[in-house]
């Protein structure tokens, strides 16, 4: 069914129970002197099977926004659901199963296992589920196989290009059949022409129906994207083509 | 409603095992300390479990049931002496079944040849010995042969392991004589140390008849030994001293040497006791060096515990992983420490002949003392990086 969302996501909006993430009013505020107003109520809806890509400059709340769709930060005020739970009334453990099963992070810094194989890292991704470890390797092997890394299982970190990496940190996060993928600055610490492949990779990932939302500060990148959230001091300042 | 984060047992297993692969050296410098602290404990309890082995596999050749006849100083100082009569006395007392005799011969010294020194004696003393001594006190000829009534007519002499020793004659020296009392005495056999008479070592010991002949001997003994049936010793031993002496029973002294060799095991367990605590101090300053590895193994993972925490991972699940990582940690150091300790105990052991005993309680002890030093050493570095948060242990690299 989110197969044939990825052009008309918001048509479905109205439906309710095709969002995978929903915030109303988040606020989070990190306690300091003075306090820092990260997010100061945002609102901001994805629909399964959308791409999203969240822009806007350093400081302006982009991580925490998504630390906070990822539940690994809770929110002041307002509501978070992610895949239809309502976060605030989940257990730190209950967050945890949320994360294991349903979510799929990646990081600007890629935070691979060094002297681990690209397979294993990725088999990694299914840890916290309690499959089997042949289990997680078979659908680790599926997952490289389709992140185009068929012939990188076995390297290790330090053996793979930065590219490469990036692309085995894309596979660990994909690997569990999230519900959605959050991406921090993926292409942060990628050169122009490995940044553009990784993103050709998440447009696939998005074309075969994965629900993605990518932080960049790129704005070559973010045009790219079918739907740009703008975030300026805690807040949505624009969200375009969420209606195209 | 929703599928709980799961780490299976083999999972948690492995995970706990990922920082010591990262870092096999630290994880084996840092485990070291435990390995000493435990390599020590082990050791000591398997040494003198093992010399404890010994002293019961000896008392069990010698027997229990030897008992030694002396006459203490007389008034005037000197060693006294028995009556001449008092093995035939000690004979007749009903239960006995072995009684033999030495006597000290004295004024005759023993050297390598006549052209030493005569104040050189090397303490070694003449003994007047009668053939069934070495049966009695259960003593083993090393080389050579014993002073049998053949042999005790004629100038030969046999030594004690000690004496052999002093004069510098080895078994392999064939045949040779050594001045004693201004003679040549043939040496024919050498001892091999006498646990139950000790004296016998550092003696030189002629024929009960030759001494009396050609050395001025009076023929007085001055020890006895006397065994009997083991349920008996304590009957023969009351009546002992009255047998032999009756007239001047405190100059006379019973002992049983099985007891000296048997309260020699007993001093060692004080030794025993102190290089134990000393074994467990060391074990403290390797579970504290464990710990600190563990802080700090915490501090450097922050990141790896943050995508954990992504990943899935609960609190419980980090608490387990660094917990196992320091259990492990310890354990490594407990295996290497109990097997450098077997080994130590199977080298001093073999160094000496011993047989080799290493009860298991030290090994299970050792298994649950390396584990409990690894829980608590790894509580409080684990319980931070449970309760770090997730965010913050991402921010950081
Ligand atoms: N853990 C924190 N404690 C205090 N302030 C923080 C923390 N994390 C972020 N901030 C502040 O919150 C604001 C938003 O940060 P962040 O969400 O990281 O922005 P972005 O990802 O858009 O650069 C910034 O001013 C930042 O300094
Ligand atoms: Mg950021």
């Amino acid at each position: 069914m989110s197969r044939d969302t990825d052009t008309g996501a918001s048509e479905a909006a109205t439906n309710g129970e095709d969002a995978v993430a929903e915030l109303t009013g988040v606020v989070r505020t990190y306690p300091g002197h003075p306090p820092v107003r990260a997010l100061r109520a945002v609102d901001l809806r994805i629909e399964r099977g959308e791409l999203v890509g969240i822009v806007g400059p350093s400081g302006s709340g982009k991580s925490t926004l998504l630390n906070i769709m990822g539940t690994l930060d809770r929110a002041d005020a307002g509501t978070v659901r992610i895949d239809g739970h309502d976060v605030s009334t989940l257990t730190d453990r209950q967050l945890s199963a949320l994360r294991a099963h349903r979510i799929g992070f990646v990081f600007q810094q890629f935070f691979l296992a060094p002297g681990v194989s690209a397979l294993d890292n990725v088999a990694d991704g299914l840890l916290y589920t309690g499959l089997p470890l042949a289990e997680r390797r078979r659908r680790a092997r599926q997952t490289l196989e389709r992140v185009g890394l068929a012939d990188r299982m076995h390297h290790r970190p330090n053996e793979l290009s930065i590219g490469q990496g990036q692309r085995v940190a894309v596979a660990r996060a994909l690997v569990g059949r999230p519900a959605i993928l959050l991406a921090d600055e993926p292409t942060g610490a990628l050169d122009s022409e490995n940044g553009a492949a990784v993103l050709d990779l998440l447009d696939e990932l998005h074309a075969s129906g994965t629900t993605i939302a990518v932080i960049t500060h790129d704005h070559v990148i973010a045009s790219r994207l079918p739907r740009q959230v703008r975030i300026l001091d805690g807040q949505v300042d624009a969200d375009e083509g969420a209606g195209g | 409603m929703m599928r709980p984060s799961k780490l299976r047992p083999r999972d948690t297993l492995r995970v706990a095992g990922t920082g010591l692969k990262a870092r096999p050296l630290r994880a084996v410098l840092s485990a070291l300390g435990i390995a000493i602290g435990i390599a020590a404990m082990v050791a000591v309890v398997g040494i003198s479990a093992s010399s404890r082995a010994e002293i019961d596999q000896q008392l069990r050749a010698l027997g229990t049931n030897l008992l030694t006849v002396e006459a203490g100083e007389s008034l005037r100082g000197e060693p006294a002496r028995l009556p001449e009569d008092s093995v035939d006395m000690v004979a007749r007392i009903g239960p006995v079944t072995a009684v033999s005799a030495i006597g000290a011969v004295d004024d005759a010294f023993v050297y390598r040849n006549d052209r030493i020194d005569e104040f050189v004696t090397n303490g070694i003393v003449t003994m007047a010995a009668r053939p069934d001594l070495l049966r009695t006190v259960g003593g083993e000829v090393a080389y050579g042969r014993w002073l049998d009534d053949a042999l005790a007519a004629y100038l030969t002499v046999v030594l004690g392991a000690t004496t052999a020793e002093r004069l510098g004659i080895s078994p392999t020296d064939g045949s040779v004589a050594v001045w004693l009392g201004e003679q040549w005495f043939t040496v024919v056999g050498i001892l091999d140390p006498a646990p139950l008479a000790p004296e016998l070592d550092a003696a030189a010991l002629v024929g009960w008849p030759i001494a009396e002949e050609l050395l001025g001997y009076d023929g007085t003994p001055t020890r006895l030994y006397e065994r009997s049936p083991e349920a008996q010793v304590e009957d023969v031993r009351s009546v002992l001293a009255a047998t032999v002496n009756p007239e001047n029973l405190e100059e006379i002294t019973v002992s049983r040497p099985s007891d000296a060799l048997a309260a020699q095991a007993a001093t060692d367990e004080t030794l025993t006791t102190l290089l134990l605590a000393l074994g467990g101090v060391a074990l403290l300053v390797g579970g504290i060096g464990v710990a600190n590895t563990m802080v700090i193994a915490v501090l450097e993972r922050r990141s790896e515990i943050g995508l954990r925490r992504a990943l899935g991972a609960t609190r419980a699940h980090v608490r387990i992983q660094f917990l196992g990582e320091s259990v492990l940690l310890a354990g490594l150091g407990g295996i290497g420490g109990a097997v450098l300790g077997g080994m130590v105990t199977a080298v001093f052991g073999a160094s000496r002949d011993w047989p080799f005993a290493l009860p298991l309680w030290v090994l299970a002890g050792a298994a649950a003392a390396t584990i409990l030093v690894g829980a608590i050493a790894g509580a409080y570095p684990a319980a931070r990086a449970a309760r770090m948060s997730p965010t913050s242990a991402l921010a950081t690299v």
